[in-house]
């Protein structure tokens, strides 16, 4: 029996933040993700019939997202909403299935983020992946996870959001693999998802904690019980927390599981514009803010914040440096993008929840961007690799323009989208730094800061290895066909001006929509730019862009000669990627595929199958027991007995017909009289 | 005269009867224990005929019709034996034993 | 027992003429009887029965069943007899001995059944009868042939189908096949 249960926040988070419950838009909005994954279905079955082959059903269904997005987005900025509808599916005891929808601050802005960079990808998708053989079934997939990855966020309970979760990563696999005559790229593919799927068991330890502890497994319910102090919930919040963080660890490619996101670039451009720059890969940090309460409040999981802040600044900085040495444009966005998520996890670990989040917006619009002017170039030219690139600028104008405008929003140049969101980053840290997180925050603050340099060191070496210089490769580039530049100048154009809705001091508009939530987040909020740290930040950014115009502005052959002084240890150990993929390979798989595998089919075969068979030998036992003991020597004997006695006693008995009437005659008279003697003796 | 002596003299004309029967190899000769057997019923009947002076008679018609179908059987038991003995040379009835085992 | 009581009982009962008379048949017969079961030739069997029979037929008279003695003498004896001593002489082997002997095994159970059988229905009869005495129930024939012919003319009919089923069995049986 299902009925809907419509609740609403808590009244008196209500009251506190002013918030309104949405109206007609929010209790729709639950067709945000539902509209991507029915258009999925209609896409896989008569997709390839269509005068667009499919295409035109993919695209309605992210521009319905990205208005339903927008419109949201609007409505909330204007009056802030907090929304949950639920429709209960069943139940199992006392716990309830249900599927609901959140419609709050943080939602919205994923709703919208998720629908405008998606609309921008799929008509740039149109024109790139024109011609491909399975053209319907890349829009049926990449439908699927825009679906998947609304339904994720859109989730009102734990359990929804692991369904989301897991549906996201069926769609990074089978997107990842699209190309899949190549069979490297199945491995890519795979390992992505098996990566995650490691990861994902902390996700699951931590869901299962908490539902069980709390009792439900609802969001609110959680939240609830942190904003009330619920001490069975103090007691396991540190390692469900953990658990929960290691989740998003993998979702998010933090350090150490950071390994799939480069092999994710076997996939499609589009794909690794929308899934590995924009969305997928940061669900990890939407799960973060969607929980923050349990991580900031005193008393629970506020320990592990130090563990996330680490964690993000090992991974910013060490895939930072990967970064310089790639030769393979993806792989050098690629390396960037963890960075990134490792300045959103940083800014998680020191409590700032708007900046995290805002990084995550801005990152979206900027590394979506590169990425797509990247397939741009790529499809131009043929070839992934930057040695085969060069002056390119006045090839494909626009793409340069873009590209160019991308690298500085990621850069941090002001007055850029990123300068603003990676302000907000090392401020918070700081702040951090004279608070609760102490020296860790300070020595994660000068990594951040360093962090800022390497990543302006990399691109500007990007952008002159691809732009500039002379082109030495076989192909004839030109500008890539309009439907695929005008989301890069769309995209580019939301680089520019994304940074402007949370400016301290002057428009904190970004940080109040995220707050429209039923609690309090207790992040920091600044009073005004921070400018020692701004510009810090903008010097260190500029002094990179500086150092790789030195190093890389020259002619090609310069340029590569450059690229070949290599410093001789640390060259080696940046091209393998620290040796981590090698550690994996010899130290995890190896040993799983061969000794443990070996050693799990000896306990199988011998101790498994040996039990087994001991059963069978002993009910064989049992049974010739039975047969030869009982049935043939015992039973077999009595009936045998029985029968031989019968027939000896026939035997016996035979004797007396003989045949001749006169022994009759005698036997019946002798007979008579005992019978009259018995008579008379016994009457 | 008493009932009882009648009665002991039919009695032991009746085991005369039965040993003869038993003991007789030769067909007739059995037959013949078999009318002595027969006589001693006979005279069991007659007597207790009397003995409750029965104004039916019913001993003494008992008693004819026992004579009649003794001649009856004899007359058939000869024949048979006749015919036996056609087959077989011999009156033994120890060789009529193909009913044996 | 009282051998005194049962001795002066004996007396009386031989100063009977009657019993006397009973006693000379009765031993007769008894004597007879013995010679039938036990005389090894064949022929002397035979003519014992004869003396038996007639025996039989003077105790009859002496219980006053005059016409079953005549019946028993004519029939029995006349006819009986006659067939038995034709049986004999078509089934004898051709020296005239007789080849069968009897069977001297069989001699000591054969005695054993027939004395038990005699000592049984002797106790039992003089126990039920004791001395009760039995007069000569001297009958005509008239009386005879109404009692057969009202009262059991069924039996009588009865009696005269088996003797003309034994009358055509018999010859049945014992002819000659037709076809040699």
């Amino acid at each position: 029996m299902t009925h809907l249960l419509v609740s609403f926040a808590g009244e008196a988070a209500h009251e506190a933040a002013n918030l309104v419950d949405g109206g007609a838009l929010a209790r729709f909005a639950w067709l945000i993700p539902v509209v991507p994954l029915v258009a999925m279905f209609v896409i896989v079955f008569v997709g390839k019939r269509l005068p667009m082959k499919g295409w035109e059903l993919a695209e309605a269904a992210m521009l319905f997202d990205a208005v339903y997005g927008v419109a949201l987005f609007i409505a909330n900025a204007s009056h802030g909403i907090s929304y949950e509808g639920s429709l209960e599916i069943g139940r199992i005891g006392s716990y309830v299935i249900e599927w609901g929808w959140v419609v709050d601050g943080l939602s919205i802005m994923m709703y919208a983020l998720v629908g405008v960079v998606g609309l921008a990808v799929f008509t740039y998708a149109k024109g790139y992946m024109k011609g491909d053989v399975r053209f319907t079934w890349f829009f049926a997939a990449f439908t699927q996870f825009a679906g998947a990855m609304l339904l994720l966020v859109s989730s009102a309970n734990m359990i929804q959001l692991i369904v989301g979760w897991e549906l996201v990563g069926l769609a990074s696999y089978l997107l990842i693999g699209h190309y899949w005559e190549d069979h490297e790229n199945n491995a890519a593919a795979t390992k992505a998802f098996l990566v995650n799927k490691i990861a994902d068991v902390g996700l699951f330890i931590g869901v299962i904690i908490i539902g069980v502890t709390v009792g439900s497994f609802r969001f609110d319910a959680v939240l609830n019980a942190v904003a009330s102090g619920n001490s069975a919930l103090a007691r396991v919040a540190f390692w469900s927390g953990l658990a929960i963080f290691i989740g998003a660890m993998g979702k998010s490619a933090q350090f150490p599981f950071h390994v799939w996101l480069p092999d994710a670039m076997a996939g499609p451009t589009p794909v690794s514009s929308l899934m590995h720059a924009a969305t997928m890969v940061t669900a990890g940090v939407y799960l973060l803010g969607r929980m923050f309460p349990l991580f900031q409040t005193d008393g629970f999981a506020t320990e592990v914040k130090s563990i996330i802040i680490v964690v993000g600044g090992i991974t910013l900085f060490a895939t930072g440096l990967i970064a310089l040495v790639q030769d393979d444009i993806k792989k050098v966005l690629a390396y960037s993008t963890l960075s990134q998520l490792g300045y959103m996890t940083v800014a998680m670990g020191a409590g700032a929840y708007t900046a995290g989040l805002f990084h995550l917006f801005t990152h979206a619009f900027f590394k979506g961007l590169l990425f797509l002017c990247a397939g741009s170039v790529i499809h131009a030219v043929h070839s992934n690799n930057m040695s085969d690139m060069g002056g390119l600028r006045k090839a494909m104008p626009w793409t340069f323009r873009t590209f160019v405008v991308g690298s500085l929003a990621l850069a941090g140049i002001f007055p850029l989208a990123g300068f603003w969101s990676k302000d907000e980053i090392l401020a918070s840290v700081q702040y951090d730094a004279s608070g609760a997180g102490g020296t860790l925050a300070s020595v994660v603050l000068v990594v951040a800061i360093a962090g800022a340099f390497v990543t302006a060191f990399y691109m500007a070496r990007a952008v002159y290895l691809t732009f500039f210089g002379e082109y030495k490769g076989q192909a004839h580039p030109h500008e890539s066909p309009r439907i695929m530049t005008y989301p890069l100048i769309g995209l580019g154009l939301g680089s520019i001006v994304a940074g402007f809705v949370s400016v301290p001091g002057v428009f904190e508009g970004f940080g109040q929509w995220l707050a429209a939530r039923p609690f309090a987040m207790g992040d920091h909020h600044f009073e005004s730019l921070n400018f020692a740290l701004a510009g810090i930040g903008l010097a260190v950014a500029l002094a990179g862009l500086a150092a790789g115009t030195m190093l890389w502005r020259r002619d090609a052959a310069t340029q590569r000669e450059r690229d070949r002084f290599r410093i001789p240890v640390l060259y080696p150990l940046l091209a393998n990627k620290y040796y981590i993929d090698d550690l994996y390979l010899k130290g995890v798989i190896g040993p799983i595929k061969g000794p443990i595998a070996r050693f799990v089919d000896w306990t199988s075969t011998t101790i498994i199958d040996g039990v087994v068979n001991a059963f069978g030998g002993v009910a064989r036992l049992a049974a010739r027991f039975v047969y030869g003991g009982i049935d043939q020597r015992g039973i077999d004997l009595a009936i045998n007995a029985v029968a031989g006695g019968t027939s000896e006693v026939g035997e016996a008995l035979r004797h007396t017909t003989t045949g001749r009437v006169q022994q009759y005659v005698g036997a019946l008279f002798a007979g008579a009289v005992l019978l009259v003697v018995g008579f008379l003796i016994f009457t | 005269m008493t009932i009882s002596q009648f009665l002991v003299l039919g009695a032991l004309l009746f085991s005369i009867g039965i040993y003869g029967v038993l003991v007789r190899r030769n067909a007739v000769l059995v037959l013949l224990s078999v009318e002595l057997m027969l006589t001693a019923v006979n005279i069991n009947l007659v007597a207790f005929g009397s003995y409750i002076s029965d104004t039916l008679r019913s001993g003494q018609v008992f008693a004819l019709f026992v004579i009649t179908v003794a001649a009856a059987e004899v007359g058939i038991g000869l024949a048979i034996v006749v015919l036996v003995f056609r087959n077989r040379s011999s009156a033994n009835v120890d060789e009529l034993d193909l009913l044996r085992w | 027992m009282d051998w005194g009581a049962s001795v002066s009982w004996m007396r009386d009962w031989i100063s009977n003429a009657d019993n006397v008379v009973f006693l000379v048949i009765s031993l007769v017969i008894v004597a007879a009887a013995i010679r039938v079961v036990s005389s090894p030739n064949v022929v002397h069997a035979a003519l014992m029965l004869v003396l038996a029979l007639a025996g039989a037929a003077g105790l009859f008279l002496m219980l006053g069943a005059e016409f079953v003695a005549w019946t028993l003498v004519l029939v029995y004896i006349g006819a009986v007899i006659v067939l038995f001593l034709f049986g004999i002489m078509i089934t004898r082997a051709p020296t005239g001995r007789d080849p069968v002997r009897l069977d001297h095994a069989r001699r000591w159970p054969a005695a054993v059944v027939a004395l038990g059988t005699f000592v049984t229905i002797a106790t039992v009869t003089t126990m039920a009868f004791g001395d009760r005495p039995v007069e000569a129930a001297v009958s005509r024939s008239g009386e005879l042939g109404d009692v057969l012919f009202s009262r059991y003319v069924i039996p009588f009919e009865a009696v005269s189908f088996v003797l003309l089923a034994a009358l055509i069995g018999g010859i049945v049986i014992a002819r000659k096949d037709p076809d040699r």
